[in-house]
């Protein structure tokens, strides 16, 4: 580099930086001065930068910082304090009948969230994430209910299940006919038919109508009622509707009263604080089917 | 214009050497003038309405503010008198933006800058401080004289500058004060403000707006528009050889003398230009350039230079504007000896006349025209469909009700779906049966669970549209939204 001072450009008449590329040289237009303090005041503000927050990486960890900050700390305090909102209108949901919740739009509206969010984490594994159910896994977005589907019905199936082992839970399951000797091989084909037109379905050739109705009458009557409308005391599904749960073909519904079936609904009472199973039961009541 | 000098006939300047060079101090001289009575009425305008804007009352209705322009920051929503936008209308920001810029190329391309000589804040606020500063210390001379002065200070001096200091800080504390008054009600604000229980955040601002008026009208001046101001880059590249810029007219002649001796040589029969080369333009200029170098970066264009060859030339009797708003190609014209020709309506110039009375036209016709009753709707995914147990399907879908009027409405929801379908909305027991009727606040947004389901005799095909009608049941408003009815 020459010395800027003396390197003279001869068309304007001003100094240069005395860089000069292929003969071409750049003309000295002088920064402002505080430009420059500024410049250098930058870097004494990243030191103390460095001082006061995480900066250096170590080799196992990095400096922390005088004031010992972490952005993950910051996210903990901004979840406690998310906590502690909705703890209050969580405790006013709490406090709601359900009744009451349905038909305050703020309420039913955190409830809805809420219970959105709860069934996400815990019941659409089963259920699906829509509530849509698969085989075995009830629909619940339609109106068709094991164990009935009003708010309460709903909210006491959440909390204490079906077939779940507690004290509270829902008992009854199909028995498997076949596999305990109750019903022989043609009685089984004989009562599927049966079944399958009590809900309009097709029949096969030579189908014995009376003698199903004979064999249901017998056997299914107990539970799923006489004309097959089923029971919700004992979560003895309506046979009548179009609605099913393990599906409604000859081979399913010969499957099912052979072998029997017993799906399991948890419990999720102790699991679930009161207001998140109350804001769950609302969600699934909302979700169209509920009565 | 340029000629090859021999580097040995030149001798550094003082501020050759240095990289980094601290700023030669601007000290213009007062100047009287066409142009600076319209600086004069534009900064009156300018500040008056900044100032003052806040204070003017609009009636909206019991429960809405009655500030004309305000911005509400926790509700989220814009007032401009009869105007309010919620946060999805940003767009009339956009447009807004649109418009504000391509005006500026069109002040550009018909009068170079006049946005920074006289509209821009940076140019309005200097030259407010410049006469505080004029008022105080004396014109230019008296204030090259007290600034270069080595002798002790007196009281006199001293009281000078903290008067002038304080009346700037003065004037910066009420430019930070109006600046928060467009973010609350103003006369609550100034009453909390003056009684200090006005929330930290007006006083945070007020704070960071009196420092940076006091720091940048103060201090920094000119240097703003040299250094930190990206327009002049652009203005350059976006002017063209038609755009009347402040200039001096070089075909006034050459060469530049005194009164007296441009008399002699006249008498001698030889060439001599108007120019007396007084100063008075460098003088008179804020930014510290002599115009008569040509078109420079510096150049704000705020025609004090106008003002101050004008007030010359008529005293020693040679014709006016000898610096003016003119350009090139008539500079030539007149040395060539043709009359001059202005072109303010050209292609450059219709062409942005016409996106901004597009943009604009746009912008007025959808505010004029835009429902203050919406309703957005979405349709489950999962499940798309339901089957119910008579065989019947049902869709799901959210409707969100936007009311943006002053006022509660009572509104119907129709949907004109699958024949003999049934709506039903989640937790409205309507009164009604298949015409739910819902209360919507004023100025707020109702989400609702919708489902539509069609009998079990009637399933439609795969897909079909739906359209949602949502009236006001009162005043027989209409919104509608489309969504699809899907089987299983």
């Amino acid at each position: 580099m020459t010395d800027h001072s003396s390197d003279i450009d001869s068309v304007s008449g001003r100094s240069t930086t005395g860089h000069e590329w292929d003969g071409i040289k750049e003309l000295n237009t002088p920064l402002p001065r505080w430009w420059v303090i500024c410049f250098y005041l930058t870097i004494v503000w990243s030191i103390g930068y460095w001082i006061v927050y995480p900066a250096w990486p170590l080799i196992a960890s990095n400096t922390t910082g005088m004031f010992g900050y972490s952005s993950r700390a910051d996210v903990a305090v901004e979840l406690a304090n998310l906590e502690k909102i909705r703890g209050d209108k969580m405790v006013a949901l709490g406090a709601a009948s359900l009744a009451d919740i349905e038909k305050d739009p703020a309420l039913l509206a955190l409830a809805r969230a809420k219970g959105k969010t709860v069934f996400g984490d815990n019941c659409a594994p089963c259920h699906g994430s829509g509530g849509a159910g698969a085989k075995g896994y009830p629909n619940l977005n339609d109106d068709d209910w094991l164990w009935g589907g009003t708010l309460d019905q709903i909210m006491q199936t959440i909390q204490f299940g079906a077939r779940s082992g507690h004290a509270k839970t829902h008992e009854g399951q199909m028995l498997a006919f076949g596999k305990d000797g109750v019903l022989k091989g043609d009685e089984i084909v004989t009562v599927a038919n049966y079944v399958r037109s009590l809900s309009g379905l097709s029949t096969r050739n030579g189908f014995d109508a009376a003698k199903g109705q004979k064999i249901f009458a017998e056997n299914c009557a107990a539970c799923h009622g006489d004309a097959g409308k089923g029971n919700q005391e004992m979560g003895a599904p309506n046979l009548t509707d179009k609605i099913w749960l393990y599906g409604s073909d000859e081979a399913s519904l010969i499957e099912t009263i052979g072998q029997g079936r017993a799906g399991v609904m948890p419990a999720w009472e102790g699991r679930l604080d009161p207001a998140t199973i109350k804001a769950m039961a609302v969600y699934v009541h909302s979700l169209g089917g509920g009565k | 214009m340029n000629k090859t000098v021999n580097p040995n006939d030149l001798k550094p300047a003082g501020d050759v050497g240095p990289l980094y060079a601290a700023r030669k101090k601007v000290y213009p001289q007062s100047v009287s003038g066409t142009f600076r009575r319209i600086k004069w009425t534009l900064m009156a305008i300018c500040l008056g309405v900044y100032y003052f804007l806040p204070f003017i009352r609009w009636n909206r209705g019991l429960g809405a503010p009655s500030q004309a322009v305000l911005i509400d920051l926790p509700n989220s929503r814009f007032y401009f008198f009869f105007i309010e936008l919620w946060p999805q209308e940003v767009y009339y920001f956009t447009g807004l933006l649109i418009v504000a810029a391509v005006a500026l190329f069109l002040m550009n391309s018909i009068g170079g800058r006049i946005w920074c000589g006289y509209l821009c804040p940076q140019t309005v606020w200097t030259d407010l401080f410049y006469a505080v500063e004029r008022l105080v210390e004396g014109d230019r001379r008296e204030r090259m004289k007290k600034d270069a002065s080595t002798d002790p200070m007196k009281l006199e001096r001293i009281s000078e500058i903290v008067l002038k200091h304080s009346i700037w800080i003065m004037i910066a504390w009420w430019t930070g004060g109006a600046w928060v008054l467009y973010f609350n009600d103003a006369p609550t604000l100034v009453k909390e403000l003056v009684t200090f229980q006005a929330p930290m955040i007006a006083y945070i601002w007020i704070g960071i707006l009196t420092t940076t008026t006091y720091l940048l009208a103060g201090y920094m001046r000119e240097q703003v528009c040299t250094y930190m101001c990206p327009w002049p880059r652009i203005q350059a590249a976006l002017t063209d050889e038609w755009a009347l810029n402040v200039t001096y007219r070089y075909d006034r002649g050459e060469k530049r003398t005194s009164v007296k001796k441009a008399a002699e040589l006249r008498a001698l029969g030889q060439q001599v230009g108007d120019c007396v080369d007084c100063y008075q333009c460098v003088a008179v200029c804020p930014t510290g350039i002599d115009i008569r170098n040509g078109p420079q970066m510096e150049c704000i264009q705020c025609g004090l230079c106008i003002d101050a060859c004008d007030n010359v030339m008529t005293k020693i009797g040679r014709p006016k504007r000898l610096i003016g708003y003119d350009n090139d190609i008539n500079i030539h014209r007149r040395q060539e000896g043709k009359a001059p020709i202005y072109r303010i309506v050209r292609a450059r110039t219709i062409v942005y006349s016409a996106i901004i009375a597009a943009v604009g036209g746009f912008m007025v016709y959808t505010l004029a025209t835009r429902s203050l009753l919406d309703v957005n709707v979405l349709h489950d995914r999962n499940p798309v469909a339901v089957k119910l147990s008579d065989g019947s399907i049902r869709n799901a879908y959210t409707v969100r009700l936007l009311n943006k009027s002053g006022y509660d409405r009572v509104i119907a929801i129709d949907a004109d779906g699958p024949v003999n379908s049934t709506i039903h909305v989640v937790g409205v027991d309507s009164v009604t049966p298949d015409r739910p009727m819902i209360v919507i606040p004023r100025d707020s947004t109702s989400e609702l669970r919708l489902l539509v389901t069609a009998p079990a005799d009637n399933n439609p095909e795969k897909s079909i549209p739906v359209h949602f009608h949502v009236t006001d049941i009162g005043l027989g408003v209409v919104a509608s939204a489309t969504d699809n009815f899907v089987s299983p």
